[in-house]
């Protein structure tokens, strides 16, 4: 069976949090940066890791890991910033995901992506599109622009400091 | 096609909102010096595009209702009309109609009928005849008329040579071709040149019939067929022609041709002195062929007018050339700000870099960047800055609408119109004058009566002032009105609970009270202010600019309020300080001075944020509290006291680094509800700092304290 919305064979960018393979769509993705430093934004939720200067723009950065329930991304020579553009309501906004490494762009027909389970998954289902397989290994591709809801975002200021 | 013609409703509208100011601007010195012709030129012309435009794309509303005014103002034109404050009244009321058209406001097409209706009236009463008087014996009518510039340069603008020789019986259809004439002069520049050669002697004139032609050089963007309208009801009866001279295209391939003297001369086959010699000796084409009978010396007059317009439009449309100015969507400047700023900050790092090189050659080439770059950085936000002139003369009408309500006298002054500043500060700047201004007008200034009594003449003055000073520019609005009345405001703020009646207050103190939320002195509430709300605005919006405002009051002598503005919002002079690992921005022009903070003084302030500052008691934030940041903390932590709602607060840091040029980045959306921080920028180094909103913070401490009171 596979997922109503993934017609069209796509590319994807796939790239691990712990040892799970992850993916997003291509078109979503900008580019990937190296990890450097980050500055992190007074009372803020800890999965917003803070800003980059992305050329001259300051670009807000969020730790995946930390989302997912996972441990805070530990920096290592590894450790990737993923630049992707997402909808926040009506708007596109740019923003930095954190990833604890980028593996490389592959391409999965619709017929091998399917729906992901109800049960077992450890996190948050709705972010998933699809669940994809290549060579044995169990892809989970993600919704970027359901991650982060406006609601989420707006809010954050007053539960943010029971974060820190 | 579709897109086509909204881009061009686009483009109008646009163009008729600047055609809509300049009018008004028009209309107001009009009614100062009423008789100025090239003022009711100005405004008719206005009228008169934006008919014509509005017309074109569709807005036939607002084409239906120009052409009513114009009409009006055509009277004025040809002196069958005066302008009067009636008149005035009606038309500063037309374009606003027009505005809110144009705006697509659903309009009260009643209001608009009254408007119409009104002009029509006035237009009965004074014209005295429509008929424009006309004398065929007067044949001396050599008319060079110069009509008005078309405003639509960028259509084909051609010159036409056009003979219009009327059949001798032109009269008795009852045609008056001045009036022809007249329209053609509307269609473009224009010279008339009247041919009188066939005007027989008086005893054998017959007056009924006209002996006159004419010879008409018109330059115009309208084509041929415009020009044969014009002729359309006596083709019959005239011999017409219409030759194109000079279409715009070929203008150029026409100049380059050079006269046989200046080959020769070029060739070196003849010297400049023999040239000029030989030439001397010639007379001109003109006299010539005037001597041998050829053709009357009219007709050379002509040709020669001829020539001469020529010339003109050619030195005009060089004028215009080099006049040019283009229009830049904002955006576009935007972006290259952007890239300015960043430029700014990659040079910083090379500066950086080459420093620790310390390589001679390399830190020549860095401070040679450095230069351009600060030029670079300079001149990109000179494109910003627009003369506040233009919001200067939004208030004239304003200062006329409001003193003719409330039936005072008022004349508005203003000075340094031509101070630049960064274009979003003058958006945001308008509502603060505007209220400012209406305060003065309905609080300060006394009726006419009250003045004359008083001593003083019976106009009062709002005078605005724009200037630069240093990095920030100051506005001033001074009136020479009835000033603050000290126990008025001292009363009413006891009155509503801002202040006990025992608070002892400074006479600055007293006249800030004016900005509190809910307050009024004035005694009536009219339609123009007096409901308390406006100056508490004032404050908050010139505060959300960066910039502070200032009273200064006699009684009876009049107030003047000063804005203190900074010139740009894009960049603000920092003080760059660090608190464990992060830097952060505190806006300079908040900053009062710094001094340490030892463990010592901790102590014997009892655990309570004060410090004493020479004497004076002033309170402290701990930046790494408020931020919640946990780093080890120095021996000796520093205070940086700033003024934040008009109160001396100081924050603690770990250190202070220096001054910083500071180029304002925004955090975006997903920072958008972050409190205590107002933005970010980027320091030499690429790494990010955030600039501190010291106000937000002390509010928010403040806010905290009163929570732990209750």
């Amino acid at each position: 069976m596979a997922v109503a919305s993934i017609t069209d064979t796509t590319q994807y960018l796939t790239f691990k949090l712990a040892e799970e393979v992850f993916a997003l769509d291509i078109v979503k993705v900008r580019e990937v940066l190296e990890f450097s430093s980050v500055t992190k934004i007074p009372r803020t939720p800890v999965f917003m890791r803070g800003v980059i200067n992305l050329r001259g723009s300051v670009v807000p950065v969020v730790d995946l890991r930390l989302k997912f329930g996972m441990s805070q991304t530990e920096k290592n020579i590894n450790t990737c910033v993923i630049i992707v553009e997402i909808s926040l309501g009506s708007e596109k906004t740019i923003l930095g995901a954190l990833a604890d490494s980028v593996q490389e762009v592959i391409e999965l027909e619709p017929e091998r992506i399917e729906p992901p389970p109800n049960i077992g998954m450890h996190m948050n289902t709705e972010f998933i599109k699809g669940m994809g397989k290549r060579d044995d290994v169990f892809i989970i591709i993600l919704d970027i622009d359901r991650i982060f809801t406006l609601e989420e975002l707006a809010d954050f200021h007053k539960t943010g400091q029971q974060f820190n | 096609m579709n897109e086509g013609l909204d881009k061009g409703r686009e483009i109008f509208t646009e163009e008729a909102n600047e055609l809509l100011a300049e009018l008004e601007i028009s209309l107001l010195e009009l009614e100062e010096t009423p008789t100025d012709t090239e003022l009711i030129g100005r405004v008719f012309r206005a009228m008169h595009t934006i008919k014509g435009s509005g017309a074109m794309f569709g807005f036939e509303d607002i084409a239906h209702f120009t052409h009513e005014v114009e009409t009006a103002f055509d009277l004025v034109r040809t002196g069958n009309m005066l302008v009067t404050k009636e008149l005035m009244n009606l038309t500063l009321r037309a374009r606003d109609q027009i505005r809110a058209m144009l705006d697509g406001i659903s309009v009260d097409e009643a209001i608009s009928n009254e408007i119409i209706a009104s002009l029509r009236a006035l237009m009965n009463s004074s014209a005295t005849s429509e008929q424009v008087e006309y004398e065929p014996q007067d044949h001396r009518a050599v008319g060079s008329q110069t009509g008005q510039e078309s405003k639509d340069v960028d259509s084909d603008i051609t010159t036409y040579r056009i003979r219009f020789k009327p059949h001798k019986e032109l009269f008795l259809t009852g045609s008056n071709p001045l009036l022809m004439l007249g329209e053609l002069s509307e269609l473009g520049n224009c010279v008339v040149i009247a041919q009188t050669a066939a005007i027989p002697l008086l005893r054998e004139l017959d007056p009924e019939m006209c002996f006159v032609s004419w010879d008409i050089v018109l330059t115009t963007c309208h084509g041929q067929n415009a020009i044969k309208d014009v002729f359309i009801f006596v083709q019959d009866i005239c011999d017409l022609t219409i030759e194109t001279i000079e279409a715009d295209s070929n203008m150029q391939e026409e100049e380059r041709h050079l006269k046989l003297g200046e080959i020769l001369l070029s060739r070196g086959d003849v010297t400049i002195d023999e040239l000029n010699k030989v030439l001397g000796k010639q007379r001109r084409v003109g006299e010539i062929l005037v001597d041998a009978g050829l053709v009357k010396e009219e007709q050379i007059q002509a040709a020669l007018v001829e020539q001469q317009h020529i010339k003109d439009v050619r030195q005009q449309r060089a004028k215009q050339e080099s006049m040019a100015s283009i229009r830049v969507p904002s955006e576009k400047l935007d972006g290259l700000v952007d890239l300015v700023g960043e430029l700014v900050t990659v040079q910083a790092r090379l500066t950086q870099t080459s420093v620790a090189f310390a390589d001679p050659v390399l830190s020549v080439i860095a401070e040679e960047v450095e230069r351009i770059t600060w030029e670079l950085r300079d001149r990109t936000m000179g494109i910003r800055m627009l003369p506040i002139g233009s919001t200067f003369s939004k208030f004239k009408r304003l200062v006329r609408d409001l003193s003719d309500e409330l039936g005072k006298e008022i004349v508005m002054t203003t000075d340094g119109a031509d101070t630049e500043l960064d274009k979003t500060v003058i958006e945001k700047l308008n509502d603060p004058l505007v209220h400012i201004i209406r305060n003065s007008i309905d609080h300060g200034i006394e009726s006419p009566e009250v003045r004359v009594q008083a001593g003083k003449p019976r106009h009062g003055t709002v005078h605005l002032i724009a200037g630069h000073s240093g990095a920030n520019v100051l506005i001033q609005i001074q009136d020479d009105g009835a000033g603050l009345d000290k126990e008025a405001i001292l009363n009413k703020a006891v009155k509503n609970g801002i202040i006990t009646p025992d608070a002892e207050l400074l006479e600055k103190e007293i006249f800030s009270l004016i900005f509190e939320p809910g307050f009024s002195t004035a005694k009536t509430v009219t339609s123009v202010s007096g409901r308390g709300v406006g100056m508490d605005v004032v404050k908050k919006n010139i505060a959300a600019l960066r910039g502070t405002v200032d009273i200064k009051s006699k009684k009876g002598v009049g107030t003047t309020i000063a804005l203190k503005l900074p010139l740009t919002l894009a960049i603000i002079d920092g003080l760059l300080v660090k608190v464990g690992e992060d830097y952060y921005v505190i806006p300079l022009s908040a900053v009062h001075e710094c001094v340490e903070l030892t463990a010592n003084d901790i102590e014997k302030s009892h655990g309570r944020h004060i410090s004493y500052v020479r004497g004076a008691i002033v309170p402290y934030i701990r930046l790494r509290e408020q931020f919640l940041i946990n780093a080890p903390v120095p021996e000796v932590e520093q205070i940086v006291i700033t003024e934040a709602e008009d109160q001396r607060v100081g924050l603690v840091v770990d250190y202070v680094i220096g001054e910083h040029q500071t180029v304002i980045k925004s955090l975006g959306r997903m920072y958008k509800s972050v409190e205590g921080v107002s933005g970010a920028t980027i320091l030499g180094d690429g790494t990010v700092a955030l600039i501190v909103d010291v106000p937000k913070i002390v509010s928010s401490v403040k806010l905290e304290g009163s929570e732990v009171a209750l």
